[in-house]
């Protein structure tokens, strides 16, 4: 644990993760990581951690705004005055 | 290929529909006190939680939100239209949140998208595989806080591009157009904050799994 990726091939395919797990990167880049991920354990772990990450915060519930707000907002803008 | 990840579903379908958005900009336009309040039901949750990520503070993220639809509409005629409606909204959000980021932290507060802590990110240092916790341990309050403050945490250059990426759905043109940022330099503080959360989320998750794995 705790030893850092410096691999020059790991930080070459950390570059296009991203790209990677968004389905961006081209058809040739995913079989090149796909290539290297089936040979390099540290590379793996950081891809499935990544992802996990990614599946956690978009699937965190969103904060609401207070229930107050719209009338403050309202009132603040003077929009909860008929018009003249 | 890539197991496929959930988008991002907070955008309403008013808010993707352009004909709904013009009526509705004529009418502000117009003085039309009712388009301004449906303006307001439509874009004040997405402000708000913008500027709530941005200043970390409730009652202030409700002032920015103030601020914010007052200053729109009190320009709204120079709105050229460029950008969506909630993208131009997003940017003055944006700007208020900054401008009192600044006011509090001057020295702290970075336009540098190079910082120390963000090249820090890049490279992965945490490598224990946490995936193996079982699902319920993801989805405690524990672990939802956790993720929360790591959020909360992003250093400023990189947490607007990832909350409105990210968690607010608008796509890289117009989180570029909101924040005035290159595509390119978008998907590069978005890739990076990704890094940053993963490692700043493995220090918890991996004690979680080795405390785990030691009952057993």
């Amino acid at each position: 644990m705790d030893a850092a990726v410096s691999h020059h091939a790991c930080k070459e395919l950390l570059v296009s993760l991203s790209d990677y797990l968004d389905g961006e990167a081209a058809e040739a880049l995913c079989t090149e990581i796909e290539r290297h991920l089936a040979g390099c354990e540290d590379c793996r772990v950081v891809v499935d951690t990544l992802r996990k990450t990614i599946l956690l915060y978009r699937t965190l519930p969103p904060p609401a705004p207070p229930q107050t707000i719209r009338a403050r907002l309202l009132h603040a803008l003077e929009l909860d005055k008929d018009a003249p | 290929m890539t197991k496929e990840l959930p988008a991002p579903t907070l955008l309403s379908p008013e808010l993707l529909d352009e004909a709904y958005e013009q009526r509705l900009l004529e009418r502000i336009r117009a003085g039309d006190k009712t388009a301004c309040a449906e303006c307001i039901d439509l874009h004040s949750a997405g402000v708000y939680r913008l500027a709530l990520r941005m200043v970390g503070d409730p009652h202030e993220a409700e002032d920015i939100v103030q601020e914010t639809f007052l200053n729109a509409f009190r320009t709204i005629d120079s709105f050229e239209g460029r950008s969506s409606l909630s993208t131009w909204l997003y940017r003055i959000t944006y700007n208020a949140a900054l401008m009192r980021l600044r006011k509090k932290q001057p020295l702290h507060v970075s336009i540098d998208p190079h910082g120390d802590e963000e090249e820090a990110a890049t490279t992965p240092v945490q490598l224990f595989d946490w995936c193996c916790l079982p699902e319920e341990d993801f989805q405690t309050a524990e672990a939802r806080n956790e993720l929360e403050r790591a959020i909360s945490e992003l250093p400023e250059p990189l947490r607007a591009v990832f909350v409105l990426r990210e968690l607010e759905g608008l796509s890289t043109e117009e989180t570029a157009q909101a924040l005035d940022l290159s595509v390119s330099n978008v998907k590069v503080r978005l890739h990076r904050a990704r890094l940053w959360l993963r490692e700043r989320l493995s220090g918890y998750f991996t004690e979680l799994a080795q405390r785990s794995q030691a009952r057993k």
